[in-house]
């Protein structure tokens, strides 16, 4: 299932923060709020959010991940369409709920969530048809593209199409850019040697590619590329993609 | 941290061998590549593969039916079929059709399902002897080891490995490091073996229903002659192999070869349809074909888990795994590696013993997105992690047996924390304010990588004072 279409664009949306952004990357969710309104669109942050569940659900803690899903259905209750910062809980909420509740009472209400569920690059070039306009230096940009949104969504392409729009950046590509970085939620924690395995080589192609900043739609792959690269002391900057373009589009300092 | 796993120390053993990993890495990008470069058409490429994975569904919903239709089919060619439920029952019957023809020895073709059987170390110990000769397995039985990718078996050795080990072996022969070189060495000592052998054995890559044929694709020609040089030639294989009708072999031929290794076909095809005629030359007496269950049977029973048994070992989701890529075959300490490993061999032998290989992916996605025949493999991952910490019982052989009080305990209160808002927004409150006092280092994480601080302000507490809450 790929990104909704909307017949028109929305007065106002629901925003999902994520639990990640909300504890650990605050400025990543403020600033796609921020692109979004700025382009003239109402954002409502639902209080009542907390976690899409997916930490559980990929542990195998299905009925835990169920009961952490289900207060998001009511959180996000209603027909306004749904954006998210991170390719991969965006994927949980449009994938996996409908898997999750498939046979269990609230199925109707996950199906019909979702089908209103964007990913922030999604909505920032298919709904908003978003042209940034370019105010920063030239600067040499590598493109992370989180695997959820690269391989779920099948939405890598956006954040190449926002980028396209800013003429002072040069895209440098990687090796293996479209390989995973390593995170994989719990992953990281429970089979460490591997995963440090990875975001080494992971590492080493953005050393290897000059780039001064790395963006992602994903503030995970971010904490274990950016977390990696703090450790070596060394590299570029990495920013989420929507700081990055409010940065690069003379936004407020958040 | 808990003991170390038999499984952890074979990551951290693949993960400090250099030259090894340099060796997998180098093969696995380059089958990447050339897969990629077999299939330039996108749109092409997503319609074969929906192809192939309508042939599978089709044949795997008519499974009992076919088998039976199979085994008569085979039956009119002269061709005698076997039926095994367990790998001692399989290594039973190739035993007792190698002693009803006093064989003494055996010549391989390349078969996973032999790997699964134990079938060399089951026959040496009958004084049987088992050569293989495809050059891969041919390289990994003369040093001992087992196969570390399923179709290119001895990936991790490089060409100076082998060198170094024909020398050891074959001292007389003249020492050669060239491949070509190494490739003519092994064909010289193969030649001999091939029409000395008492009896063949090969794999199968499709069985059809319709016409009792077994399709063995191979680019050595080891194939052909173990199947046709020896008096009998034994073929083993898994039941989920088979197929309707010959119309669904070239769909699937197509998608094999390229998935494999880009190759739009490969040198040689064998269609095998029976012994040699009365009034034929060549071909074998004999030709047995051994279907092995082994735990297939119980995948087949869950609609979910069913989906493992459309795999047609192509390898394509062990090239392209990031996991595995790093680790290579041996690490998984399995038959089968790599992510269909992980799915298949947790089912064969138990959560409880190898669940923890259900770990060993960040569900990336790469497996699926390459899978020539569509399964679902992280979802089956996935599917496999809540089999294995499940409360209910699950179909799975090991259900449950992974389940923790301390992870469990550790969920649950994730669960209150994040069910309750009230809750969650007082934990967020904490957590930012006394963000001085959160742990700079997590076990396992920090050993790689830095830790980041809770914010001063949450987004949720941003969100509020921006005017973006629903309040």
């Amino acid at each position: 299932m790929s990104a909704p279409t909307l017949p028109t664009r929305p007065q106002a949306v629901l925003y999902f923060g994520t639990c990640l952004v909300d504890l650990l990357f605050p400025e990543a969710g403020l600033a796609g709020m921020e692109l979004i309104r700025r382009a003239g669109v109402r954002v409502i942050y639902p209080a009542d959010q907390s976690c899409c569940g997916q930490p559980a659900y990929n542990s195998g803690y299905r009925d835990e991940a169920r009961a952490v899903a289900a207060r998001q259905l009511a959180a996000l209750d209603g027909d306004l369409p749904v954006v998210v910062p991170s390719g991969s809980c965006a994927g949980m909420l449009r994938h996996h709920y409908p898997e999750l509740f498939a046979g269990y009472p609230l199925e109707a209400e996950a199906l019909a969530l979702s089908r209103r569920v964007f990913e922030l690059t999604e909505f920032l070039v298919d709904v908003l048809a978003l042209r940034p306009e370019d105010l920063g230096p030239p600067l040499k940009v590598a493109v992370h593209t989180s695997c959820s949104t690269h391989r779920e969504l099948g939405a890598a392409d956006r954040i190449g199409q926002l980028l396209d729009g800013l003429p002072a950046i040069e895209i440098v590509q990687p090796r293996h850019s479209a390989e995973c970085c390593g995170f994989g939620g719990t992953f990281a924690v429970k089979q460490p040697a591997i995963s440090a395995a990875m975001v080494a080589d992971k590492c080493d192609a953005l050393l290897e590619s000059g780039a001064d900043v790395v963006v992602s739609q994903d503030c995970g792959c971010l904490m274990n590329i950016g977390g990696a690269l703090a450790r070596r002391g060394a590299g570029p900057r990495c920013l989420h993609i929507a700081e990055f373009l409010l940065e690069r589009t003379g936004g407020q300092p958040l | 941290m808990a003991s170390r796993s038999d499984f952890g120390r074979r990551v951290e053993l693949a993960l400090g061998s250099t030259a090894k990993r340099a060796n997998i890495a180098r093969a696995m990008y380059g089958l990447q590549h050339k897969r990629l470069a077999a299939f330039p058409d996108r749109a092409a490429l997503e319609s074969l593969r929906d192809a192939g994975e309508a042939i599978k569904r089709r044949a795997l919903a008519r499974l009992p039916e076919l088998l039976e239709q199979l085994e008569a089919s085979c039956r009119r060619n002269g061709i005698e079929v076997h039926w095994a439920e367990t790998v001692e029952d399989a290594n039973r019957i190739v035993l007792t059709i190698l002693r009803g023809q006093g064989a003494r020895s055996l010549i391989k073709g390349k078969s996973m399902v032999s790997e699964e059987m134990e079938l060399n170390r089951a026959l040496e110990h009958e004084g049987i002897e088992a050569l293989e000769s495809d050059l891969g397995e041919f390289i990994i039985q003369l040093a001992g080891e087992g196969p570390s990718h399923i179709i290119a078996p001895a990936v991790h050795k490089s060409r100076h490995e082998v060198s170094a080990l024909f020398g050891r072996m074959f001292p007389d022969l003249p020492r050669r490091e060239d491949i070509e070189g190494l490739c003519a060495t092994a064909r010289e000592i193969l030649r001999r073996k091939f029409f000395a052998a008492d009896a063949g054995l090969s794999g199968a890559n499709f069985l059809v229903a319709e016409t009792g044929t077994i399709v063995l694709v191979e680019n050595e020609g080891n194939g052909r002659l173990c199947t046709t040089a020896p008096g009998v030639h034994i073929a083993v294989t898994g039941i989920e192999k088979l197929v309707e009708r010959m119309a669904d072999i070239p769909p699937l031929l197509k998608l094999l070869t390229r998935s494999a290794t880009g190759q739009p076909i490969t040198t040689y095809v064998n269609f095998i349809s029976g012994p040699r005629k009365t009034a034929e030359k060549d071909g074998p007496r004999e030709v047995h074909l051994v279907l092995l269950d082994n735990g297939r049977s119980r995948m087949y029973e869950d609609p979910e888990l069913r989906d493992s048994l459309r795999c047609i070992r192509c390898g394509a989701c062990m090239n392209h795994c990031p996991v595995y890529v790093r680790l290579g075959g041996h690490a998984y300490g399995t038959v089968y590696p790599g992510p269909i490993g992980t799915v298949l061999e947790p089912q064969r032998t138990g959560l409880d013993r190898l669940g923890e290989l259900t770990e060993a992916s960040t569900l990336c996605g790469a497996c699926g997105e390459v899978c020539p025949v569509r399964i679902p493999l992280p979802k089956l991952i996935n599917r496999l992690r809540f089999d294995a910490v499940r409360t209910d019982g699950g179909p799975t052989s090991g259900s449950g047996r992974r389940r923790t009080g301390r992870e469990a305990l550790i969920w649950q209160v994730w669960a209150r924390v994040h069910r309750s808002p009230r809750v969650y927004r007082l934990w967020l409150a904490l957590a930012t304010r006394l963000r001085r006092l959160a742990p700079r280092r997590i076990a396992g994480w920090s050993d790689a990588r830095e830790l980041p601080r809770p914010a001063a302000r949450s987004l949720h507490a941003l969100a509020r004072e921006r005017g973006f809450c629903d309040e």
